[in-house]
């Protein structure tokens, strides 16, 4: 019986070369990551611990989630963790977005088991890399000892096929398969991104896949990596491992989702599978659009939310706010003049970091409707328990931005 | 483990973890992040939970995101026990490695109200209301993970573990 690429990794990674899906092994960490959401308890954890972090090349400490310090008690949070940081030389990245975008960017490697404390460390995936999300505790223990223990998780292999229309993107994909799966759907499961539909998604769209991944119940998302994921690697000296699954692996679910047939998505209040056609809420008002978040607030969606914006002028009564997800990425947008239509079109540029996303900024009110390009509506995670947020592609929060109520991206 | 009694406290089905606590107070002292558990749902609720009580709930309890906050608030308001029919992944094992015991049963969700008293058996995973003399059945956790509840979290067990050499 052949093996998944997350049991190859996760074998590869615990030293072991005969386990399958359902066996526990404590496995090896190439890398851990905390951010200031959960960090000041990880830090509380490690330091009852006694012990020096395993391998300080190997840890990253991000502050995005209240950045810059929204909050006295963020600032003390940022104060603890720079000195931790620095007392230890771990790898500090103070305001340079969000941590998931930061760590694709500089850390992580096709093959690797990476840990962070949040639980969207699933994106990695989208190069190829076993990744999930714990708490701060199971963060600290990886920190002194660099090992976890993990129960090796069933695949289901979602199988893309065709390629997608226009107006319809990688957002929609996954809203669709999480709408069908259910939030809990794939609880201690494994997503597979395969069929000859996934060489035509980008990097970019393979992160925005992996990174919802969660939202469905699952431990991580993953693609195998190919000639795309080379192209995401071309200026990085190591180039990791390239798992694939092979041809007689087991899978414990097999779905297809016919890319030519898809159209606009839209999760609604306030449950992430709550989704439904966009066309279905259509003429919704609006009060706030948001584009950014470790989902969605990549350089391609700023593209695609310019093209929209070019030349227009926001809803009079809608607040557009725009974050993009990294240092990286703002300086290639102001390259490409793509702040400058944001600008004229009226919305409000935030500096990188979750913002919105969290609610660390642009709250919303009682009765106020917020649409996103981020992964999460739950009641109250945005501001008042009674606000209401949709979640979709960029190019659907942008004509709705334009329109000042949702709208259909294909017109 | 000794066995759990407690007073229920009863929640639905897709508990997140913005509900248990909302993102916003993530940054607070922990001693003041308890007083939020649950607001969206019942801003009353740290107030009248008493040390000792426990919650039964429904399917995927503690979905979304990662924070630890999520089970050491309820365990700061003194609860003892978290039976649901489901949980989502990162929050058992958060519960684990706080010492939380935490069973899976589908079965008595529907069984019982706000109020009533149970009794949990976390080593067997067996649950009792004694009022209606009934008896059921939930997940049993592996043994290592029994130790690490049993040694008050992972932190404590670690650190006995390093003793023991
Ligand atoms: S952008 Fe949102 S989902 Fe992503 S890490 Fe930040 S808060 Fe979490």
């Amino acid at each position: 019986m052949g093996k998944t690429m997350v049991e190859k990794i996760l074998n590869q990674a615990g030293g072991s070369r005969d386990l399958s899906a359902g066996d526990i092994v404590m496995a090896r960490v190439s890398c851990l990551m905390t951010n200031d959401a959960v960090g000041e308890l990880t830090v509380q954890a490690f330091e009852a611990l006694g012990r020096r972090p395993w391998d300080q090349n190997r840890i990253a400490v991000v502050l995005d989630h209240y950045i810059p310090a929204t909050t006295e008690n963020a600032a003390r949070t940022h104060k603890l963790l720079r000195d931790f940081s620095r007392k230890y030389g771990l790898h500090l990245f103070d305001q340079q977005g969000v941590c998931h975008q930061l760590m694709l960017e500089k850390f992580v490697l096709p093959g690797d088991l990476v840990i962070g404390t949040d639980s969207h460390t699933c994106t990695y995936g989208g190069i190829g890399a076993f990744a999930t999300g714990v708490g701060s505790t199971d963060g600290a223990a990886v920190m002194a000892t660099g090992e976890i223990w993990l129960k090796i998780p069933e695949t289901v292999r979602i199988d893309l096929q065709g390629r997608l229309p226009d107006h319809v993107h990688p957002k929609d994909i996954i809203l669709k398969v999480i709408g069908d799966l259910g939030a809990e759907g794939a609880t201690y499961q494994a997503l597979q991104f395969s069929g000859e539909g996934a060489a035509g998604i980008s990097n970019e769209g393979r992160f925005t896949l992996c990174n919802m991944a969660i939202e469905a119940g699952a431990k991580t998302g993953i693609f195998e990596p190919d000639a795309v994921t080379e192209s995401f690697l071309k200026d990085r000296q190591a180039k990791g491992i390239f798992f694939k699954s092979d041809p007689d692996a087991e899978y414990c679910r097999q779905m297809t989702v016919s890319l030519d047939r898809l159209g606009p998505q839209i999760s609604c209040p306030w449950s992430v599978d709550r989704v439904v056609p966009v066309e279905e809420v259509r003429g919704t008002r609006i009060d706030q659009a948001f584009i950014g978040s470790c989902t969605n607030g990549r350089i391609g969606d700023l593209r695609i939310a310019a093209q929209i914006l070019d030349g227009k002028r926001i809803h009079p009564e809608t607040r557009l706010l725009i974050t993009p997800a990294s240092q990286d990425i703002y300086r290639q947008a102001v390259l490409e003049g793509l702040i400058q239509i944001f600008i004229d079109s009226g919305a409000v540029i935030c500096n990188p970091g979750c913002s919105a996303c969290f609610g660390g900024q642009g709250m919303l009110w009682e009765g106020e409707v917020c649409i996103g390009t981020h992964n999460r509506n739950f009641k109250a995670r945005m501001g008042h328990k009674d606000s209401r947020v949709y979640l979709a592609s960029p190019e659907t929060v942008a004509v709705s931005a334009v329109a000042g109520r949702i709208e259909d991206p294909r017109g | 483990m000794t066995v759990i009694t407690g007073r229920i406290w009863k929640f639905g089905h897709g508990i997140d973890t913005d509900i248990i606590i909302p993102a916003r107070y993530l940054i607070l002292p922990l001693e003041e992040m308890k007083h939020k558990a649950m607001e969206p749902l019942d801003p009353e609720f740290a107030a009248k939970v008493n040390p000792g009580d426990v919650i039964v709930a429904g399917r995927n309890f503690g979905c979304g995101s990662s924070r630890e906050q999520a089970p050491a608030v309820l365990r700061d308001l003194g609860i003892k026990a978290i039976v649901a029919a489901s949980f989502a992944r990162i929050f058992f094992r958060n519960a684990v490695n706080l010492g939380l015991p935490v069973v899976e049963c589908e079965a008595v969700y529907d069984q019982v109200r706000e109020g009533d008293v149970v009794e949990i058996q976390p080593d067997s995973g067996r649950i009792r209301i004694p009022a209606k003399a009934e008896e059921y059945s939930g997940s049993r956790l592996p043994d290592f993970l029994l130790k690490i509840i049993n040694d008050g979290g992972l932190i404590p067990h670690l650190i006995l573990e390093n003793r023991k050499g």
